[in-house]
């Protein structure tokens, strides 16, 4: 196996544009595919300390993480469909009252 | 020891331009290409790190169900690009700069520990990340967060069909 910095580096990155994306983005989705991308790269440190500990802890907590994710995503598209039927935009800029 | 490097360097590339990919594309449907593939990417790395399993579930339920969820969002709200106005002028600039500023405290972080942690063994436990040892692991140790997440689930379930049906019963009494 490679140092585990490697693995940190390369997750720190996908982190930062994951939050960039969440930054600098408008449509709703887009920034909703970065905050995906950001708990991709906390998933990809767990797996490589869980490979350099040899501890099986950090795969079962990826799984969790997975599931959460899963649930997150339909709740957060059901909110986003709901917003648009009511606003007729996803555009977060617009979106800045929460009475619709 | 060669090959890793060069596995991991090109791995790296591709995860990183498609992350990047999915930033600056105009579009949200190539967003979410992109995003597939950077998805696919860190399931090889999870391959590479010996977690067959969750390289495997990552495919089928992060690259597989939830970006066809995402892609079916886009497609069914016509939602592919908005509007290009930003209402705060200053923002994107600041945000690159944040990005930056927690980049380099990164870096600097990373490089101030190196050597800190010593180095992995090679040899690693032929039932390490198998999907048996996950399993054994799922189903005693972690047994209870197991069964949490069936109701976390649940509630999933029941929230988004909640939150689509109040959408859909509303607007109809506002006409």
């Amino acid at each position: 196996m490679l140092p585990v910095y490697y693995y940190v580096a390369l997750s720190a990155i996908l982190f930062i544009i994951g939050t960039l994306g969440v930054l600098i983005r408008r449509n709703a989705i887009v920034v909703f595919m970065s905050v995906e991308l950001m708990l991709n790269a906390a998933n990809l440190v767990f797996v490589a300390f869980a490979r350099y500990y040899q501890a099986m802890e950090g795969q079962i907590f990826v799984f969790f993480v997975m599931t959460v994710a899963a649930a997150e995503v339909a709740v957060g598209l059901a909110l986003i469909v709901a917003i648009f039927r009511t606003k007729q935009s996803i555009n977060v800029d617009q979106i800045n009252t929460l009475k619709g | 020891m060669t090959i890793q490097y060069i596995l991991f360097f090109s791995l790296a590339l591709i995860a990183v331009a498609s992350a990047v990919g999915m930033l600056i594309s105009r579009n949200a449907i190539y967003a979410a290409l992109y995003l597939v593939l950077n998805f696919a990417t860190v399931a090889v790395f999870f391959l590479l790190l010996q977690a067959p399993f969750i390289a495997i579930a990552q495919v089928s339920v992060y690259a597989g169900a939830i970006m066809v969820l995402f892609l079916f969002v886009i497609m069914l709200l016509g939602a592919e690009q908005v509007g290009p106005q930003q209402a705060i002028r200053w923002q994107r600039p600041v945000a690159a700069v944040l990005g930056v500023i927690l980049l380099a405290e990164l870096g600097y972080i990373l490089l101030s520990q190196t050597g800190v942690l010593p180095g992995t063994s090679t040899e690693i436990a032929e039932a390490f990340g198998s999907p048996a040892a996950v399993g054994v692991n799922l189903f005693t140790a972690y047994l209870l967060p197991f069964e949490v997440t069936s109701v976390l689930l649940l509630v999933a379930i029941v929230g988004s069909i909640v939150l689509t049906r109040f959408g859909r019963t509303n607007g109809e009494e506002g006409k």
